[in-house]
């Protein structure tokens, strides 16, 4: 690989140049949303935004591109969404943004059943190439409406595809995959992550759907884990290490398509298997990369596999309780000793 | 507003054509030729023809669950409907959307929708991309009395007024949602009301009167065009046939459905050409016999065209798929 010029961005500003960059090479992308730029029709804000998101992950945006690229949403989600998934199948790439994944209830017939059934229904003779941003993940003290992480119910469908990152410059390969893609993308940002700092290609930098990353190599146990997660599984490898067990950890970045490959090449070379979630346990990714092992895999498992997720409750708002929510680095290589066993 | 000769002639025949087509569609379907289940626009033709007369390639509509007549107003190719109604692999959706998702892209019929308000958010995206594109277009939402309760519905009205989008929201209000009267279920008189709530103009009208349609609707296309944002028009009208095929129809009475029968579209905009001089009987006959034969060829290119291939099952989810 030749060498990219990069610097240091948080997750914030990593996407933010994704949006910028691709509005720049492409005038058919807009942005849609509650507030992306804030402001609308209040004297002064003509060409500038009072917010630039809710937490100013499109700032400046609407300053640069203006508000016939940058549109402020009613609070309206299957109105702008759908909308999008129409201006989508009509010529436009629509960057709508859902601002809490836990919205999806108010607006999902838009998503799955429209966006995402169109082509298929259509006899493949239309396309929706839209990307809907979310936030995602517990820990900000939101409680339960504002804290979920519910990808896997969108991964579920048919039509629909997930893309979850967790650094800065995945964040911006990502996105600009997302919006050249022809399909409709959720693209999932886990507010906690917004000011991790990490290294970013300068300039035009694609990082393609469907590849998972192997963000530390061991031969001890595989971990897959899932956005803000592959922190918390790096920090335990990092325990582990020091007690002589090297395990892989991979990040899978999109949920679909599903990098099956890298997983289970993983799986076979290391026979011990560990999912870290922080989404719920029923009917999730954890539950459908356990059943991957299982038919796939089974006859290299050395130990059984283990699921480190968010229990079967919502999201708690007391701190107290949200800390114990959320998996952490000692369940995660508690669990991995697990399999080890 | 005057219509010619050739505009009046062609309304009279796709609204023939739309009338034939769904009374074949009834027949097949009561002898089990069409798999799954149909909603017949029959009755309502004169809303179809009198709105999608405004329209040509660059304009988008959305339809609903009851979408032939906007398919056959729009231009869609009968053939390829009937094949699709089969389940067939030369049908418009190459068998796999269905009556309740037929559609044609190219036509800018944007499909039948089996969400009851599933259209009217796509139609405003629609618009939005026609104005944003430059395309002059403009993006006609077909929705029924049912739909007019949704919340998408009030959403992309709502969305359409503040953006000033190039859009015609057109309320067919058949008189019952499913088997539940509008008098029921809406909470004002007239639908067209509602548009004061969206600071759009709103008009209730007759809609077994396709003249009355297509003036009603010529303004409303104009405000589009010119840019001026979205109207509602709400057309009274009547479906002949039940909700769906097999709709016992315990809900309306005989006589209300003759009484409304007295003033079938087609038969009442007929003696209006034969009145005025447009047409002669014969003239019409011929255009009857024509859609006929339009029909026939349909039924038998469906039932000779070939089911789709097993490969088709797992085709067309997504643009590309790569894992």
């Amino acid at each position: 690989m030749s060498t990219v010029a990069t610097r240091t961005l948080t997750f914030r500003e990593a996407i933010n140049e994704a949006l910028a960059q691709e509005m720049e090479r492409d005038e058919t992308v807009i942005l849609l949303g509650e507030d992306v730029a804030g402001g609308a029709g209040v004297e002064g804000f003509e060409q500038a935004g009072a917010w630039g998101g809710v937490l100013g992950v499109t700032k400046g945006l609407v300053e640069r591109f203006g508000r016939n690229r940058v549109f402020d949403t009613p609070i309206s989600e299957s109105g702008f969404i759908g909308a999008s998934v129409g201006a989508a199948a009509s010529g436009l790439r629509p960057v709508a943004e859902l601002m809490f994944i836990d919205f999806f209830g108010v607006c999902f017939d838009q998503i799955y059943n429209q966006g995402g059934k169109l082509r298929y229904m259509f006899g493949g003779r239309a396309k929706v190439p839209m990307v809907l941003r979310t936030m995602v993940g517990a820990g900000f003290r939101a409680a339960a409406q504002h804290s979920g992480s519910h990808y896997s119910v969108f991964t579920h469908f048919p039509g629909l595809k997930v893309v979850v990152p967790s650094t800065p410059a995945d964040a911006k390969g990502l996105l600009a995959a997302a919006i050249r893609d022809d399909d409709p993308v959720l693209f999932c940002e886990n507010k906690l992550l917004y000011d991790t700092p990490g290294e970013v290609p300068e300039g035009e930098y694609v990082v393609p759907l469907g590849i998972a990353d192997v963000k530390r190599e061991g031969d001890a146990a595989t971990i897959v884990a899932i956005g803000r997660m592959v922190h918390v599984a790096l920090e335990a490898a990092g325990t582990l290490a020091a007690e002589g067990v090297e395990v892989e950890v991979i990040d899978p970045r999109t949920l679909s398509p599903l990098d099956t490959d890298t997983i289970l090449t993983s799986i076979r070379k290391t026979g011990r298997f560990v999912v870290v979630d922080e989404d719920h346990p029923r009917c999730s990714m954890a539950t459908d990369l356990l059943a991957l092992a299982a038919s796939e895999a089974f006859d290299h498992l050395d130990g059984p596999p283990q699921m480190v997720t968010a229990p079967h409750t919502p999201v708690p708002f007391s701190p107290a309780l949200e800390d114990l929510y959320l998996p952490s680095p000692e369940r995660v290589a508690t669990a991995v000793r697990r399999t080890l066993e | 507003m005057e219509l010619s000769r050739s505009t009046a002639l062609d309304m009279y025949e796709r609204m023939v054509l739309i009338r034939t087509f769904e009374d074949r569609a009834a027949k097949l379907f009561a002898q089990g030729e069409l798999p799954g289940f149909v909603h017949l626009y029959a009755g309502e033709e004169a809303v179809a023809v009198g709105v999608c007369t405004h329209l040509d390639d660059r304009d988008a509509i959305t339809s609903t669950h009851r979408g032939h007549g906007h398919c056959i107003a729009k231009g869609v190719d009968v053939k390829s409907m009937m094949a699709e109604l089969y389940g067939r692999a030369t049908g418009a959706c190459r068998g796999k959307g269905g009556s309740m998702h037929i559609a044609d892209v190219d036509k800018g019929m944007l499909g039948a929708n089996g969400i009851v308000g599933g259209g009217p958010p796509l139609a405003a995206g629609a618009a939005l991309a026609a104005k944003l594109l430059g395309t002059g277009g403009v993006a006609v939402c077909f929705f029924g009395d049912g739909a007019a309760e949704q919340g998408t519905t009030h959403e992309a009205m709502n969305l359409a007024a503040i953006w000033e989008l190039p859009i015609v929201f057109v309320c067919e209000n058949n008189g019952f949602a499913e088997s539940t009267p509008v008098e029921y279920h809406a909470s004002v008189a007239d639908i067209a009301e509602r548009a004061n709530a969206y600071g759009m103009p709103g008009v209730t009208i007759d809609g077994l009167d396709v003249v009355a349609v297509h003036e009603a609707v010529d303004e409303a296309v104009r405000r589009a065009r010119d840019g001026e944002g979205p109207s509602l028009i709400e057309a009274q009208t009547w479906r002949y046939y039940g909700h769906f095929e097999g709709d016992p129809l315990t809900y309306r009475t005989k006589e209300q459905d003759a009484e409304v029968r007295k003033r079938d579209p087609i038969t009442q905009f007929a003696s209006k050409l034969e009145a005025i001089g447009i047409a002669e009987r014969a003239d019409l006959d011929a255009i009857d016999a024509r859609c006929e034969q339009a029909i026939e060829e349909a039924v038998a290119f469906a039932k000779e065209s070939p089911y789709p291939e097993a490969e088709a099952l797992l085709e067309d989810v997504y643009v590309s798929y790569e894992g």
